[in-house]
């Protein structure tokens, strides 16, 4: 389908007096390295209810934080019925009848439902003091109007996910929003519960208030809204009536990123390293089963919240399966504890942001040997010098810039921060490495560094574990890719067939239906 | 034009190293204050560099300065220890009665009240890493009931000069060309403490949970076991301090060392100590007690009104505090910019 049709049918939208309540327009946004968005532009009409979809980093979250007050544009600017609004801060934007309920609800857990829903603004009596049988009674019948029953004067500590996600409905309807950003609501909820949140959505939109429903969910998208939105590297790529689209439509769309090239030599694989077997956690995962080999690297694709950190964190013993099994170099392994799990030959290196692996105060060479401290030195004594040897070696391999391995991790850049966590536990000596995300947040100089390094230790006969919601990324570094949807792997590519189409189909669950289309 | 740049890039990156250096030699510079302040305050009282008051004033400092090691260790893995004097208080008292019931002989009552100490940090250890109560509430407690003990170990006595064996305090009087015992002590016991932090691998271990708890146990660092060794150490620190305190007064009474909790963990947070945790070294802990100390004797000689002394003495442990927290920052902010470039 050409993109000229669905653009076009924009001018089908909703007719309506005036200007819409809210709108981007020519919005763009930049992070350090990253572009989060570039020139984006989108109206909320009044009574309809926009899906905003896109990948993992498309920028849908930074939409949701613009128009949340909580990040100001480079340029562009968010118009508030037809003029263009500063908005200052999160208080701001409510106070303009801009309400947000973001993707984790973000409460006061130890304060009453009522105080919950009326936070920023109390009703008060004389003097100030808070009016209690005002603010439960308006929370009530907040609640009423929902059709949903929860106990105003109970603590929110405890209640379920899906209880406090209509809290924060309550809370943004309790300030008379014009304008409803909801932003991937239904990650946590369980089916009957997103029947009742659609129904109380749909409510909120009959009301006149515009919607802006955030989703990767596509089969979501089409039952809930009437115009849809594609993000894809934070550019606009198009907006139409759910109607007019098909789910093979907005998956496209959705991919197609520039592919950047990496340098990867197929390495010759080899024996049989890991093999999980139906390995499930309640409530994380089910029935997975993949195996890896020396020299191999296995790609595990899917969205945020299918379940592939779970799995990593079993396999490294951070977490218990409830069934299955795990045979590491054919023998059945069950660990206990990380440091089992280094031990036999497994690493697991984390999504790390910056510090979140290292620490701060200590120099390249003292992080580089933490995890394996009294593994080198049994005798309790460090020989600084042995210890410096064994990090340049690293810093070397892996090309860390640095003033050399006394200086401390915080003077280093991203990118060499997050080498000197790779560097870490390749000290450990490991025969099988799941990496999480290791690029995320790295600039495009530091990310094909990282790259090479794991196409170099793959072909050094290490089984490589790759998480990366980076679709190109998977793509080019993997032999095979698992993919996962929602705790379950819907697809299993091998290199030679996988493209980006066939990767998002199956982790968006699109996959049995659509993939004939396709072809 | 790229060499110009280069130029300014490595002339940034040392200025960057040397004020990173300046700071991380916390010590150097209490030191410096140390000497500076000392000359300013003798030329207002010129007695304050004499030998008979210097003497004194620095044993008593090095019984905080035992001390403050302990609550360093603590106070590295992001904890707390409130309960120091009180375990100082009962060593003493348990000491001086087991010497006045003449039940065992010197050196085995020593042995004694610093095995008591060792057991007491080991009970706050087990409180804080088994039953998991946060350090600041568990010391609180144990704080009271260690004292409370006291009390009942002592049911109303007290210790005097007359009860303990002939010339037991002279110990705390004597030194090496005019350098008191205790103090040579306190330098001996904070060149081991900083070697085993510098050198060791649980030295290594105590800075990286207190650091990054998070990032220590995914590498399957045993972070309760080094928590529960450095209440530990400083319960037995403690101890030792308490051995000495009884020797240095002489007269031991069940509410002796009462307060002295807090001059330790000032000592330690001036001493350069991050209360965070992850960050400062015993070395530091023991000048900030030197510190503390040779300001409390120069208030006290420079005849200041009483009623001051007290506030100056708070004045001087937030100044010392936020100064440190100040150039932390600038340092900061410098190497965010040389990295930015």
């Amino acid at each position: 389908m050409s993109e000229s049709g669905p653009v076009g049918a924009l001018e089908s939208a909703p007719a309506t007096s005036g200007p819409p309540p809210a709108a981007l327009v020519g919005v763009s946004k930049r992070f350090g390295a990253t572009q989060a968005l570039a020139d984006v532009s989108l109206d909320l009409l009044p009574g309809e209810i926009h899906g905003l979809v896109g990948e993992n980093g498309a920028g849908k979250s930074t939409v949701v934080k613009v128009l949340a007050g909580i990040h100001q544009p480079d340029s562009g600017a968010v118009v508030l019925d037809g003029a263009p609004a500063l908005l200052h801060g999160p208080a701001h934007a409510r106070s303009l009848g801009i309400a947000v309920v973001h993707q984790e609800p973000r409460l006061f857990p130890d304060l009453t439902v009522a105080e919950n829903v009326f936070m920023g603004h109390t009703p008060t009596g004389g003097f100030g003091s808070i009016n209690w049988r005002e603010m439960r009674r308006s929370a009530n019948r907040i609640f009423e109007s929902l059709s949903v029953h929860i106990d105003s004067t109970a603590i929110v500590r405890g209640l379920s996910m899906a209880d406090q996600q209509l809290i924060e409905i309550a809370k943004a309807l309790s300030i008379e929003a014009r304008v409803l950003v909801l932003d991937e609501p239904t990650a946590s909820l369980s089916a009957h519960e997103v029947d009742r949140l659609f129904a109380i959505v749909r409510q909120t939109r009959d009301s006149g208030v515009a919607v802006l429903f955030v989703s990767h969910r596509l089969e979501e998208v089409f039952e809930l809204c009437d115009r849809a939105t594609v993000l894809r590297d934070g550019r606009h790529i198009i907006t139409a009536p759910t109607s007019q689209l098909t789910a093979g439509d907005l998956v496209r769309y959705m991919v197609g990123r520039a592919v950047s090239l990496f340098p990867r030599s197929t390495a010759r694989i080899g024996d049989m390293l890991l093999d999980v077997r139906g390995l499930t956690r309640v409530g994380a995962f089910r029935d997975i089963t993949f195996s890896v080999r020396a020299g191999e690297i296995v790609g595990l694709a899917g969205l945020v919240g299918a379940g592939r950190t779970e799995v990593a964190r079993v396999l490294f013993g951070l977490d218990r399966a409830d069934a299955g099994e795990v045979l590491f170099d054919g023998k059945r392994v069950s660990f206990h504890s990380p440091s089992a799990a280094l031990r036999a030959g497994i690493a697991y290196i984390p999504e790390d942001r910056h510090l979140d692996g290292l620490v701060a105060g200590f120099s390249i060479a003292e992080n580089v040997t933490l995890p394996i401290l009294p593994r080198l030195f049994p005798r309790l004594f460090i020989h600084t010098s042995r210890e410096r040897g064994l990090a340049q070696g690293y810093v070397e391999r892996l090309r860390i810039r640095s003033t050399g391995t006394d200086e401390l991790v915080e003077a280093l850049s991203g990118g060499n921060q997050q080498k000197v966590v790779i560097a870490k536990w390749l000290a450990t000596n490991p025969r099988v490495l799941i990496l999480d995300e290791p690029t995320r947040g790295v600039d495009i100089g530091a990310k094909v560094e990282v790259h090479r390094i794991i196409s170099e230790l793959a072909a050094s006969g290490l089984g490589i574990v790759l998480i990366s919601s980076d679709l190109p990324e998977v793509l080019a570094m993997s032999d095979r890719i698992m993919v996962l949807h929602e705790g379950r792997i819907s697809a299993e590519i091998p290199r030679a067939e996988a493209s980006e189409e066939r990767v998002m189909f199956a982790a968006t669950g699109q996959f049995a239906e659509d993939t004939s289309g396709v072809e | 034009m790229s060499s110009n740049v280069a130029v300014g890039i490595s002339a940034r990156r040392r200025a960057g190293a040397l004020i990173g250096g300046f700071t991380r030699s916390r010590e150097l510079t209490l030191a410096a204050v140390v000497i500076v302040l000392s000359a300013l305050v003798a030329t207002q009282a010129p007695n304050f560099l004499s030998l008979d008051n210097l003497q004194p004033v620095t044993t008593v400092a090095a019984i905080v300065a035992i001390a403050a090691v302990g609550e360093a260790l603590v106070i590295l893995t992001k904890n707390i220890d409130l309960s120091v004097e009180s375990t100082i208080g009962i060593v003493a008292f348990v000491v001086g009665l087991i010497l006045k019931d003449q039940a065992l002989p010197v050196p085995a009552a020593w042995a004694v009240g610093i095995g008591l100490g060792l057991v007491l940090g080991m009970s706050n250890g087990v409180i804080v890493t088994v039953f998991r109560v946060p350090s600041i509430v568990a010391t609180l407690g144990t704080l009271s009931i260690f004292r409370g003990l006291c009390f009942l170990v002592a049911s109303g006595k007290e210790i005097n000069l007359n009860d303990l064996p002939d010339g037991y305090t002279n110990a705390a009087s004597q030194g090496f060309f005019g350098v008191p015992l205790f103090v040579i002590l306190a330098v001996a016991i904070v060149a081991v403490a900083a070697l085993v932090l510098r050198y060791t691998v649980v030295g290594r271990l105590f800075y990286a949970v207190g650091s990054n708890a998070d990032a220590a146990a995914t590498i399957g660092v045993r972070s309760r076991l080094t928590v529960f060794l450095a209440f530990a150490l400083s319960g037995m620190l403690a101890g030792i301090a308490g051995v000495l305190w009884g020797i240095n007064y002489g007269a031991i009474y069940a509410n002796s060392a009462s307060g002295q909790s807090l001059a330790v963990i000032a000592a330690v947070v001036v001493g350069g100590v991050s209360i965070a945790g992850g960050s400062g070294t015993v070395v530091g802990a023991a000048l900030g007690a030197l510190f503390l100390g040779l300001i409390n004797n120069a208030l006290l000689l420079l005849l200041l009104p009483q009623e001051w002394l007290q506030m100056i003495y708070g004045a001087v442990i937030l100044f010392a505090v936020s100064t440190d927290a100040l150039i932390q920052m600038r340092t900061q902010r410098a190497k965010a910019r040389s990295r930015i470039r």
